[in-house]
C-alpha cells in the first residue's frame, strides 16, 4: 500500500503541523482556519457533507493508470489539418532538458532578474529569433496564441494609429479562429470589422477608411502574395499594419519587415512544441522601431549590474496592468515562457541553416504533393503555396477527408467542395502516398508516382536577407554542446527545486512528478485542436470530468476550460455579464466596481470587456469600504454592470462582510465578479458560488498546480452560474458544444459566447496535472491542503511579527494564505529598502517574496502548504537575521552605503576578486548562515539597474564581446 | 537651474516660471524623488494647444508613470528634446536642464505660492 498522495504533497505532517498550531493557540487546523473564515459563508452551511461530485483520492499509481485509460480513448492520427497548428518534431534534448525538467518548469516569472538570468537569456533568444524572421526591431518574450495576438495587434494599431476610424480591415483568407476571436473581442470595444479579400492590387480607395489593416502570410487557404502594395496603401492614409507570419516560411519569404508592416504576429508551436489539441504553445509579437512601448505582455531587455557586468531583466514593466491598470497596453500578464523558451532553443539547435533545411523539405514535400495530384488529374487551386493547399472536389470533400481519415491522415474540409492539406516536418512518403490514395490517385497496383516537385514560392518574395546571425545561434549543434547549454542556463536561475519560493499571491506550491506524467505523452501531445471528434474522446472525457470537479469545489454551474491564462479568464467572465446584460436589454449597464486592492489586471480586463472602471475604496484595515461602495452603487444603480471582487483578498485576508458585499451589488442589479486568484486558501472550506458569486475564473497554474513555467504556461478557467452558461465562451470549431451542467439530471449546456483563445480548450495539453491533482487529493486532501496552507501563512506570521508588523488580518487576527509584511516602518527607521531585503534573501538562498504589491513598501508571502516545516523555519530565521542587519546597519555598525543588504546579493566574483574593502566580512557576504557552505546558490549577476535597461532599451541578443571582461 | 521660491506651483506638483506670456514647465524635486529614475518622457507637439487640468504627457519611472497636466490654457512654443533624449535630467535637474515645456497663454490661473506648495508637501 502506497503512502496516500496528500503526504507527498503537503509539507508539514501531523507532527510539525500541531507545534505550528502551538505557537499560535490553535488545538487543530480545522479550529484554525474555521476562526479565520467568516462563519457566514463556511461551505457547511450550505451543502451537506458528503455530497461531493470528488471520487475518493486516488494512489499516484491509480491516477497513472485511469490517465492511461484516458488516453487509450485519444487516437493520434497523422495531423494534415494545418490551420496554424503543425506536427513538430521536439529534439529529444530539449524535451528532456527543458519540457521535463523542473528547473525550467516550476520557475516562477522573472521579476527578480538576478534570480533568473538563464530563462532570460533564453527569451531574448527567442525575442532575437523572432525579431529576426520576421525582420522587425522588438521582439516580446510571447503571446498567448497566435489569435489573440492577432486582437492585441488589432488594439496596438488603434492606440499607435493617428486614425479617427473605427475600422478594422480584416483579411479574408485568415484562419477561421482568428476570425472568430477578432468578432467577438471587437464587438465588445466598438471596432468595425471589415473582412476584406485582399489582393496584391487593393487600392486605397478600395480600403476605404481604417485605423489598421490585418494580412495572413501566407494565406490560411496557402496562397503566397505580396501585401507589400496594400500595407503602403494602409499606411498612405494614417492606418498601421499587422501581418500574421508563419515563422517557418519566412525562412524562406521576404519578412514583414521588408514588406512594409509595423507589427508582425503568429505561433511559433512549429518549432518544437507538440499540438497538444490547441496548446500550450508561444504566440509572438514583433513590432519596427518606435512601437515597443505599445507592445503588451512581457519584453526581456538588456541592463547592467552594480559591477557593470550586462545582465537581463524585464523592460518597461511599467507599461503592464500593475501599474497601468485600466490604461495599461493589454490585460495580459502573463507569457508561455517555458513554450517560448522550447521554441527559441529549437532555433538554437537548428540554427538558420537548419530551418532554412526544414523549410525546404516541407516546401518540396508539398511541391511533390502538387505535382503527384495534379499528375492524377485533381484540381489543386491556385500555383502559390508554402506548406499547405487547397483541393477542389466538387460535392465531394467530406467523402475524401473521411477516406483519408480511414488510412490514419486528418485533412481539413474547407467545405462541401474544398479541401486542405497541410503539409509540416514530420510528413513522409507514406503520408503522401496516403493523401494522394484517397484523392483516387494511385495507380492500378496502389502505387502513386511522385514527379518532381513543382515550387509555391513567388520569385519576387524570395528571402535575399540574413537571420540568425548571433553566435547563440550557431554554436550548439552537437547534443552534446545543447545539453551543457540548457544546464548552464538552467543553473543560473533559482526555481522550486532549489528552495522554497514565498511569492505571495503566487501560489508557488508543489508540481508533483505524477501530475506531470501525462502531459509529454502522444496520446495528449500529438493532437490538433480541429481532429475529429472520434480522435479525441479521451481529451472530452478527461476535460468533462475536469468541469464536473471544478465546479462542484466553487460552487457554481459550468465551467468553461477555454481560457489560457487568468487574464483571459477575467475578460472571459466579463464577457459573459456583458452578454447577459446585453441580451436582458440592459446594454447601458457598463459600470464595473474595482476596490482599490485590486490587481490591476482587472482594471484591464474590464476596460477590454467594454466597461468603464470605477474604483471603490478599502478602508485602514484594508477591506472593501462599504460606506463607499454603497455610494458607488447608489450614484451607478442603472448603469452598474459589475464588482470585482478578490476572495480572500489581495491583502491575504478574509473579509467578514464579502456576503453583504454580493447581496449590495445584486440588489442594484449587477453581477457579482469573485476573482479566483487566491482560491488556494478556500478549497474544502468556502465555496465562491455560496456566498454571491456570479462568475469566477480560476487559476490552474496557482491552486491546481499546472506549474509556472517560469512566466506561463497559465490555464485560467471560467466558471459561473448557470444564467451566464449561454454567453460563456464557446469557439466555431470545437467538437462539441456541450458541457458539464451542474444538476440532478446530469444536463449539459451549451457555451454560446465568442472564443477568447485560438483553441477550444485553451491548452488542453496541461489539464491532465490539475486532473491528477483533484483525483489524488480527492475532496478531504484539497481540504486539508488548504488548511496547511493557511497554517504556514498564520505561522510565518505569527513568528515575523514582533520583527516586521503584519499589515492586515481579519478574525480573530488570521491571516489568509498569506500574510504581507510592513518594511515601511524600517525603512524609516534604518533606511533598508524592501530592495535590499528581498537581494539579501539571494544571498541567505531563497526566492524574495512579491515586493510592493499590493502595497508599496511591503513583502507579501505565501509559503504554501507543500513546504515542509524545516524550510518554513529556514527562512523565516533568515528573515529574523536580516532583520538584525538592518538593525545594526541604523545602529551605525555598517555605514548605509557599505552593508551586507545595501550591496545584495553578492556573486562569487565580488567577494574573490579585487582587494576586500567593505566595512563587513566576506564570509557575511556569501554565507551569513554556516549551512551555505555546503549548498549555496549562487547568483550569477549582482543587483541590476532598473533604470539603465528602460533608458537604454536593448532587446535583443548582446554580442559576446558585452559579457567579456 | 531657477529660484525656487520665484516659482509658481500646481498641486500636481507642477512648477511654472512666467515670463511674459508664456510659461515654462517643468515637475517639481518632489515629484522627481517620487517617481524614481526616470526612463521616458513624452511631450505633447509643439504647436498643439492644451487645456489647464488635462493630461499632455507622461513621465515613465522604473516603478511608476506619472502624468504630466497643462497649468494653463494655451498653445505649446516650446519642448525639452534634451529631457527625450535623457530623461534622468528630470531627476539629476529637475528646476533646471529637466523642465519639460513652454506653453504661451493669454490669461494665467491662480496658482500656488512657493510657501504654499512647501505646506502642501509638507516640507
Amino acid at each position: 500500500m502506497s503512502q496516500p498522495f496528500t503526504q507527498r504533497h503537503i509539507g508539514t505532517d501531523a507532527d510539525a503541523q500541531s507545534r505550528m498550531l502551538a505557537t499560535l493557540g490553535y488545538d487543530s487546523v480545522g479550529d484554525l482556519v474555521n476562526a479565520a473564515v467568516p462563519e457566514t459563508i463556511h461551505v457547511d452551511r450550505f451543502r451537506t457533507a458528503g455530497d461531493s461530485a470528488l471520487p475518493p483520492a486516488a494512489t499516484e499509481r491509480e491516477a497513472i493508470e485511469e490517465l492511461r485509460a484516458l488516453a487509450g480513448r485519444n487516437t493520434v492520427k497523422r495531423s494534415m489539418i494545418g490551420l496554424g497548428y503543425y506536427d513538430t518534431i521536439t529534439p529529444a534534448v530539449i524535451k528532456r532538458n527543458v519540457f521535463e525538467n523542473p528547473s525550467w518548469y516550476t520557475a516562477y516569472t522573472p521579476y527578480q532578474p538576478e534570480i533568473s538570468q538563464g530563462r532570460l537569456e533564453a527569451l531574448i533568444n527567442f525575442q532575437t529569433m523572432v525579431a529576426d524572421l520576421t525582420g522587425l526591431a522588438t521582439a516580446n518574450a510571447s503571446m498567448l496564441d497566435e489569435a489573440t495576438a492577432v486582437v492585441e495587434g488589432m488594439l496596438l494599431t488603434r492606440r499607435a494609429s493617428k486614425s479617427a476610424s473605427h475600422r478594422f480591415i480584416v483579411d479574408a483568407d485568415a484562419l477561421p479562429q482568428t476570425h472568430a476571436l477578432l468578432a467577438s473581442r471587437a464587438a465588445a470595444l466598438g471596432i468595425e470589422l471589415a473582412v476584406t479579400d485582399l489582393q496584391a492590387d487593393t487600392t486605397a480607395a478600395e480600403l476605404g477608411d481604417h485605423f489598421g489593416i490585418f494580412v495572413q502570410y501566407p494565406a490560411a487557404s496557402g496562397r503566397v502574395w505580396n501585401p507589400a502594395a496594400v500595407i503602403a496603401a494602409a499606411q498612405s492614409q494614417g492606418a498601421l499594419a499587422v501581418v500574421a507570419a508563419d515563422l517557418l516560411a519566412l525562412t524562406l519569404l521576404s519578412s514583414p519587415g521588408e514588406l512594409g508592416a509595423d507589427v508582425a504576429v503568429g505561433t511559433s508551436q512549429r518549432f518544437g512544441v507538440p499540438m497538444g489539441f490547441g496548446g500550450p504553445h508561444a504566440g509572438y509579437m514583433a513590432v519596427r522601431k518606435g512601437l515597443e512601448r505599445q507592445l503588451p505582455g512581457r519584453l526581456v531587455g538588456v541592463s547592467v549590474d552594480a559591477a557593470g557586468h550586462p545582465a537581463y531583466r524585464l523592460s518597461l514593466q511599467v507599461r503592464e496592468q500593475h501599474i497601468r491598470r485600466d490604461k495599461a497596453t493589454s490585460n495580459i500578464c502573463t507569457a508561455q515562457v517555458l513554450l517560448a523558451v522550447m521554441a527559441g532553443m529549437y532555433a538554437v539547435y537548428h540554427g538558420p541553416d537548419g530551418l532554412k533545411k526544414i523549410a525546404t523539405e516541407v516546401h518540396e514535400s508539398a511541391g511533390r504533393l502538387v505535382a503527384a495530384l495534379r499528375a492524377a488529374g485533381v484540381d489543386v487551386v491556385g500555383d502559390t503555396f508554402f506548406d499547405t493547399i487547397r483541393v477542389s472536389v466538387p460535392s465531394r470533400a467530406a467523402e475524401i477527408v473521411a477516406r483519408a481519415a480511414g488510412a490514419g491522415v486528418n485533412l481539413h474540409q474547407v467545405d462541401a467542395d474544398l479541401v486542405g492539406i497541410a503539409v509540416d516536418e514530420t510528413t513522409t512518403s507514406r503520408d503522401l502516398t496516403a493523401v494522394v490514395a484517397a484523392f483516387g490517385g494511385q495507380d492500378a497496383f496502389g502505387q502513386v508516382e511522385f514527379g518532381a516537385p513543382v515550387t509555391g514560392l513567388p520569385g519576387e518574395l524570395a528571402r535575399t536577407s540574413g537571420y540568425l546571425g548571433h553566435p547563440v545561434f550557431n554554436t550548439h549543434r552537437s547534443e552534446t554542446s545543447m545539453m551543457r547549454y540548457l544546464k548552464r542556463l538552467a543553473d543560473f536561475d533559482y526555481a522550486l527545486d532549489r528552495g522554497m519560493i514565498p511569492l505571495g499571491s503566487c501560489t508557488m506550491k508543489l508540481n508533483a512528478a505524477t501530475e506531470m506524467e501525462a502531459v509529454s505523452w502522444p496520446e495528449f501531445g500529438g493532437l490538433h485542436p480541429f481532429a475529429p471528434q472520434v480522435d479525441v474522446e479521451g481529451y472530452l472525457e478527461l476535460i468533462r470530468q475536469l468541469e464536473t470537479w471544478l465546479t462542484d469545489v466553487t460552487g457554481y454551474d459550468t465551467v468553461s476550460l477555454q481560457p489560457n491564462a487568468g487574464s483571459q479568464g477575467e475578460l472571459a467572465g466579463l464577457l459573459a455579464i456583458r452578454g447577459y446584460h446585453h441580451a436582458n436589454g440592459d446594454a447601458d449597464r457598463t459600470v464595473c466596481l474595482i476596490p482599490s486592492s485590486a490587481h490591476g489586471t482587472n482594471a484591464a480586463s474590464a476596460v477590454l470587456a467594454g466597461m468603464r472602471v470605477v474604483v471603490v475604496a478599502c478602508d485602514d484595515l484594508g477591506n472593501v469600504d462599504l460606506v463607499d461602495l454603497r455610494a458607488k452603487i447608489a450614484e451607478h444603480a442603472d448603469s452598474l454592470a459589475a464588482l470585482m471582487i478578490t476572495y480572500p483578498s489581495t491583502h491575504g485576508v478574509y473579509e467578514h462582510e464579502v456576503g453583504t458585499i454580493c447581496r449590495a451589488v445584486h440588489d442594484a442589479g449587477g453581477q457579482v465578479y469573485v476573482d479566483g486568484a487566491n482560491l488556494n486558501a478556500l478549497l474544502g472550506f468556502a465555496r465562491y458560488g455560496d456566498f454571491g458569486g456570479d462568475v469566477s475564473h480560476l487559476n490552474l497554474h496557482k491552486t491546481f498546480c499546472i506549474p509556472h513555467g517560469g512566466g506561463g504556461p497559465g490555464v485560467g478557467p471560467v466558471a459561473a452560474k448557470a444564467h451566464l452558461a449561454p454567453f460563456l465562451p464557446g469557439h466555431p470549431l470545437a467538437q462539441s458544444d456541450q458541457h458539464y451542467l451542474h444538476s440532478d439530471a446530469g444536463d449539459t449546456v451549451v457555451h454560446g459566447g465568442g472564443p477568447v483563445s485560438a483553441a477550444p480548450y485553451g491548452s488542453p495539453s496541461i489539464l491532465p496535472i490539475s486532473w491528477a491533482y483533484v483525483r489524488m487529493m480527492g475532496a478531504e486532501g484539497l481540504r486539508e491542503a488548504t488548511g496547511a496552507a493557511v497554517l504556514a501563512a498564520n505561522y510565518v506570521a505569527k513568528r515575523l511579527e514582533e520583527h516586521y508588523p503584519v499589515l492586515y488580518a481579519g478574525d480573530n487576527g488570521l491571516v489568509a494564505h498569506e500574510c504581507i509584511l510592513d518594511l515601511r516602518p524600517l525603512t524609516e527607521a534604518t533606511g533598508v529598502s524592501v530592495d535590499d531585503v528581498a537581494k539579501r534573501l539571494v544571498d541567505y538562498g531563497f526566492h524574495a517574496p512579491t515586493m510592493s504589491f499590493p502595497v508599496s513598501g511591503t513583502l507579501m508571502i505565501e509559503p504554501t502548504e507543500s513546504e515542509d516545516l524545516g524550510e518554513i523555519d529556514r527562512f523565516v530565521e533568515a528573515m529574523i537575521a536580516i532583520k538584525a542587519e538592518a538593525d545594526a546597519v541604523a545602529a551605525g555598525t555598517w555605514p548605509a552605503d557599505d552593508n551586507p543588504l545595501h550591496n545584495a546579493p553578492h556573486t562569487a566574483q565580488s567577494v574573490i576578486e579585487g582587494e576586500w574593502t567593505h566595512a563587513y566580512d566576506r564570509e557575511t557576504a556569501v554565507y551569513p548562515v554556516r549551512s551555505l557552505i555546503r549548498g549555496k546558490y549562487w547568483p550569477p549577476v549582482r543587483r541590476i539597474d532598473n533604470a539603465y535597461g528602460d533608458r537604454h532599451l536593448v532587446c535583443a541578443c548582446p554580442p559576446p564581446e558585452a559579457f567579456a571582461d | 537651474m531657477a529660484d525656487k521660491t520665484e516659482l509658481q506651483y500646481t498641486a500636481e506638483h507642477e512648477w511654472v516660471l512666467v515670463d511674459g506670456d508664456t510659461a515654462l514647465v517643468g515637475i517639481t524635486a518632489y515629484a522627481a524623488d517620487k517617481l524614481g529614475d526616470v526612463v521616458f518622457v513624452e511631450l505633447p507637439a509643439v504647436g498643439s494647444s492644451v487645456a489647464a487640468g488635462t493630461v499632455v504627457g507622461e513621465i515613465e519611472s522604473t516603478k511608476s508613470v506619472g502624468e504630466l497636466f497643462a497649468p494653463v490654457n494655451g498653445t505649446v512654443v516650446e519642448t525639452n528634446d534634451a529631457v527625450v533624449d535623457s530623461p534622468e535630467l528630470v531627476n539629476s535637474d529637475p528646476f533646471g536642464a529637466g523642465w519639460l515645456l513652454k506653453v504661451s497663454f493669454t490669461e494665467l490661473p491662480t496658482l500656488l505660492s512657493y510657501s504654499e506648495y512647501s505646506a502642501l508637501v509638507g516640507e
